[in-house]
Parts: structure tokens; C-alpha cells; sequence
């Protein structure tokens, strides 16, 4: 089978920001909680690979650490996600068609009319803001997501014929929820989570960028363009690379998972091509 | 087709109620109430009673949550704690600026992606359908508000094209109105285009395998007919639905566009409202986005009829 280009570009780009934002654990070029005004707005050099901020902070650094604050949030909120939407999907699919499937749809439907940011908005007028709010908002988002993939690909493995068997071996509706429907519906789950967890560093940088999100001195993406915006004319380099490490990481991720999904699903692959 | 215009009617309606209802609970659970807030702490407590009055705040919450609903329902959103004025007052002052915005970058990005999506599925499988799919893939991963920044670098910076933001108001004539609009429109429409575009694409590809294509073409038709006549109209099911469910992010990603470019829009509304602890401001325009939102999936599932006759038949 011939791997495409498009999944490898994706590998390598969500390899890098991985390491990248592990490295920063133990390692960057320069502090960034210390402010060193003489050295500010600095362009690239040898010495600050990408320049300096209005507070002479190393934007490279910046960059790396803002990695740990997007990995954690939208990581959470995916778990959050996966965690309520999954068991929510599964029950919808065992009980077809009953109330509890009613139910639970049409209540995933119901939080679909919120759009994420106006729930991150009201999280935010009742408990201020937070990187926890931001993550609870991005996850009630992602629950809803979560529960209708997981109905729709365990449906299609309850009209199985192994699923028979175990049922005339005398398991109940639980067991078979997750001892079979569950591990053959796993990859198709993480490749999702692999979308939502893109998505969710989108979100996560939006809502830095207006300010529900992580609050200073704590270095995210979305605060640092935020921050340079004021800047733009005289110093676009202050809001062109937060933007591009952004493109970069959200691009690599989505190109791993549609790749990955074409790989797992052979079907899809003849119907494409 | 009345009992599917029904049916959907009843969605619309329990999806407005759970909504307020969640939205009241929420703005509820906040501590301390807006009188003594608005008075500060050395208000006398007959002072702040009679403003709680004035509010109509010294009802039980139920009865607040039926006040509510019954006056929004007329048009009467409540009394802007800050303003002093009526928050409908407020609300419709702002609409002008947020509902040109949102009609304007779904124009944008169907006008946009409509064609390109099939122009990619009718080269499918080739360089120009690779490399079109290449830059939506680019136009996912584009953070809007990032993307606005760098067009106001371009275009209002550089090349001093457009204002780098603020409306000049309708009264200064509609064409100034609309240029001030354009950079933040496109912005919002860019990662909305690229998704509708790839999923125009799949949707034509999609069609171009079934049967009735193949008749279409076998009846004398040439490729770019049978697209153009059988395939796009049958894709067009697929892309409503998703223009529907993109409102919802559109809706979204005006909120924090409108910041950007300083837009006395209903997202500026809401931020205001949170910074100066005017909830009722924010409670009644979140209310409404979601209104929004949710009248757009209603108008979507009754445009379904007419795309789609099927449906407009007995079932």
C-alpha cells in the first residue's frame, strides 16, 4: 500500500511540535518570566532565533513553552470529550431507538446550537476566566462530537454477526458494548480525536486571543497575537510567527488524522481514488 | 411534508427553551446581586431594595425566569445595568453592524467555495484537484482572527486599501459600509470556504458514481453537463447542512473578529457586558445568538424541501 505524502507531511509536522513542546519541559534558549527591556523588539539573529518581544522575552522560547498550554487544554478537552461522549454514543447504539437514544441525541443536538465560544463566553461571566474554563468550554463542545461518531460506527457493528454470537453466548448489552463493540470502533475514535484535539488548539488560541483563556504571565499562542496586535506595524514579526507555529501544528495534526482515516478504512480509499 | 415542517418547528421550539433555560441557571449561580453591585458597598439597604424593585429582582426566580421569557418574547430584553437604556435598545443599534458581517461571509464563502469544490471534483484525482485540496487544508488550519491581522497588515497598513477597523455607519452610505466590512468578512469566511469546498467536492465525486450520472452521460450529455445538471444539484443536500452547522461557528468566530477590528458589534456587546458585570446585557445577546443559530437549522431543514421534492411528498 502506497503511504501519501499529505499523511507523512502530517507525521513529521505533529512529530516536531511534539518534541518541540517536550523539549521545552527541561530546556529553552532564554527565560521567559524574565523581562529584559534593553533587549527588546529585536529582529532574528544568532542569538534570539525569531526576535524578541516588547519586553525583550525570546519569541522562540515563548513559542515553545505556549506548546505546553495548547497540548494541556485541548488534551484535556478532548479527554473530556471522549470520556462523557463515548459511553453517551455506546448506550445511544445498544439502546436503538428507544428513548435513551432519543434522548441522548437530541441533547447532543441541543449543545450543537451553542456555539463553543458563546458557552466559553458565559463559563467565563460566571467564573471568570481561566485556562479550567476554557477547557471545560472546549470539552462540553466536544462531548456532543464524540457520542454521535461513536453511535454511527458502533450501529454499523451491531448488525454483525459476531455480535450474534455474543449475544447467543449470553452476554448483555454492556459486555458486549465493551468487550467488542468497543475495540473495533478504537481507531476511528482516535482518529477523530486526533481532529478535535486540532480543533481544540484553534479554540484554545481564540480564546486566549480575546482573553477567556490562560491569563499572564502564563505564555500562550493566542495572547502572544494578541499582544503583538498592537505592534503589527512596526513589528510584524511579533505576530507572524505565533501565527505560523498555529498554521503548523493544526495543519500537521489534521493531515495525520484524515490520513490516518483513509489508511484504517480501505473503502474509503477505492471510493476516493 | 406538514408533519416534517412540524416536527422541525418542535425542534426549533424545545432547542429556544432548554437554551434560556441553561442560560438563566448559569447567569443564577453567579454570586451577589446586580443591585448592590450597580450601588456599591456603602448603599443604604432601602436604596438597594428599591432598585431590586425597579429591576424586578425581587420576585421569586422562577417568576424572573417566566418575566424573561414572556418579555423577550414582546421585544423587551430587560434594562442594561450600565446603560441605563433597554438592552433591545442596545441589541438593535449593534445588529446593524453583525448581521450585514455574517450575511456578508456566508455570501463570501459560498460564492467562493461552490466553484472551486467543483472544480476540484471534476479534475478529481489530479494536480489541480491535489493542490486545491492543498490550500484548503491551509484554510482549516488558519486561526480567522490571525488571518485578519495579517490582512490589515496587507491591506490597510502596507497598501492603505481599507481602515484597519470600525464602521462609518449606515447613514454615511451603504458602499463605505460594505468596504469596512470586506477584510473582516473575508477573514471569517476563509476557513468556512475551505471547508464547504472540500465538502462540495466529496459531495459532486460522491454523485459522479451513481447510476443516474451514468445515464446522464450515456443519453449524450458531456461530462461538464452532467455535473453541472444532475450532480450539483444533488450535492447541494450535503452542503446546506454543513452551511448550517457553520453558522454556528461563524457566529463564533464573528464574536472574536468584531474584537479585532473594533466593530460596535453584538460580540463587542457581549464583552462589554462581561467586563462591566452587565449580565442581563450578556444573558439576552447570548440568548440570541443561540436564536440565531438555531433559526438557521430550521431555515436550513426547510430549504431541504426545497432542494430535495422527496421530501415535500406525503411522508
Amino acid at each position: 500500500m502506497k503511504i501519501p505524502l499529505a499523511f507523512i507531511i502530517g507525521c513529521i509536522l505533529s512529530f516536531l511540535f511534539f518534541v518541540m513542546t517536550i523539549v521545552s519541559l527541561f530546556w529553552i534558549p532564554h527565560e521567559v518570566e524574565k523581562l529584559n527591556i534593553l533587549e527588546r523588539l529585536k529582529g532574528p539573529s544568532y542569538q534570539y532565533f525569531l526576535g524578541t518581544d516588547h519586553f525583550g522575552r525570546d519569541i522562540f522560547s515563548m513559542l515553545m513553552v505556549g506548546g505546553q498550554t495548547s497540548i494541556t487544554v485541548a488534551l484535556i478537552a478532548v479527554s473530556v470529550g471522549m470520556i462523557f461522549g463515548i459511553p453517551l454514543g455506546l448506550l445511544a447504539a445498544a439502546s436503538r431507538q428507544s428513548i435513551w437514544d432519543d434522548l441522548i441525541m437530541r441533547s447532543n443536538d441541543l449543545i450543537f446550537a451553542f456555539p463553543s465560544l458563546v458557552i466559553a463566553i458565559l463559563i467565563t461571566a460566571v467564573f471568570g476566566p481561566s485556562a479550567i474554563n476554557a477547557i471545560i468550554a472546549i470539552g462540553i463542545f466536544n462531548v456532543p462530537v464524540f457520542a454521535r461518531v461513536t453511535r454511527g460506527a458502533a450501529l454499523s457493528i451491531w448488525t454483525l454477526d459476531f455480535i450474534l454470537s455474543a449475544r447467543i453466548a449470553g452476554k448483555g448489552s454492556l459486555r458486549i458494548s465493551v468487550e467488542h463493540i468497543l475495540p473495533n470502533i478504537l481507531s476511528l475514535l482516535i482518529v477523530q480525536g486526533s481532529i478535535q484535539f486540532s480543533l481544540g488548539i484553534l479554540a484554545e488560541a481564540g480564546l486566549s486571543y480575546v482573553g477567556l483563556g490562560v491569563q499572564p504571565p502564563t505564555p500562550s499562542w493566542g495572547r502572544m497575537l494578541a499582544d503583538s496586535q498592537t505592534m503589527i506595524s512596526f513589528a510584524p514579526n511579533l505576530a507572524l510567527f505565533p501565527g505560523i507555529t498555529i498554521i503548523l501544528a493544526v495543519l500537521g495534526l489534521n493531515l495525520l488524522g484524515d490520513g490516518a482515516r483513509d489508511l484504517l478504512d480501505p473503502r474509503l480509499q477505492d471510493k476516493i481514488r | 411534508m406538514f408533519s416534517y415542517v412540524f416536527s422541525r418547528m418542535r425542534v426549533l421550539i424545545l432547542s429556544l427553551l432548554f437554551a434560556s433555560f441553561i442560560i438563566f441557571l448559569m447567569i443564577e449561580i453567579i454570586p451577589g446581586d446586580p443591585a448592590s453591585f450597580m450601588l456599591g458597598i456603602n448603599a443604604e439597604p432601602e436604596t438597594i431594595q428599591a432598585l431590586k424593585k425597579e429591576l424586578g429582582l425581587d420576585v421569586s426566580k422562577f417568576q424572573r425566569y417566566l418575566d424573561w421569557i414572556t418579555g423577550m418574547l414582546a421585544g423587551d430584553f430587560g434594562v442594561s445595568y450600565t446603560y441605563r437604556v433597554p438592552v433591545s435598545e442596545l441589541v438593535l443599534s449593534r445588529l446593524g453592524v453583525s448581521i450585514p458581517l455574517a450575511l456578508y461571509a456566508i455570501l463570501l464563502s459560498t460564492i467562493i467555495a461552490l466553484p472551486v469544490g467543483l472544480f476540484a471534483a471534476a479534475n478529481h484525482g489530479g494536480f489541480r484537484d491535489w493542490s486545491v485540496m492543498g490550500f484548503t487544508q491551509l484554510g482549516i488550519a488558519i486561526p480567522n482572527f490571525w488571518f485578519a491581522m495579517v490582512l490589515v497588515l496587507i491591506f490597510s497598513i502596507y497598501l492603505k486599501w481599507f481602515s484597519a477597523g470600525g464602521v462609518p455607519g449606515w447613514e454615511k452610505g451603504i458602499l463605505l459600509n460594505l468596504k469596512a466590512l470586506t477584510l473582516p468578512a473575508f477573514a471569517l469566511a476563509l476557513p468556512q470556504a475551505s471547508i464547504l469546498a472540500r465538502v462540495m467536492r466529496s459531495a459532486i465525486i460522491d454523485t459522479l458514481s451513481q447510476d443516474y450520472f451514468r445515464t446522464a452521460r450515456a443519453s449524450g450529455l458531456t461530462y461538464g453537463q452532467a455535473i453541472f445538471r444532475h450532480a450539483f444539484r444533488n450535492a447541494l443536500i450535503p452542503v446546506l447542512t454543513i452551511i448550517g452547522l457553520q453558522f454556528s461557528f461563524l457566529i463564533a468566530g464573528a464574536i472574536i473578529i468584531e474584537n479585532v477590528f473594533f466593530l460596535p458589534g453584538l460580540g463587542r456587546l457581549i464583552f462589554q457586558g462581561i467586563v462591566q458585570r452587565d449580565l442581563i446585557v450578556v444573558e439576552s445577546v447570548v440568548m440570541l445568538l443561540v436564536f440565531a443559530v438555531v433559526l438557521v437549522n430550521f431555515l436550513v431543514d426547510m430549504a431541504y424541501l426545497v432542494v430535495d421534492p422527496r421530501l415535500r411528498g406525503n411522508k
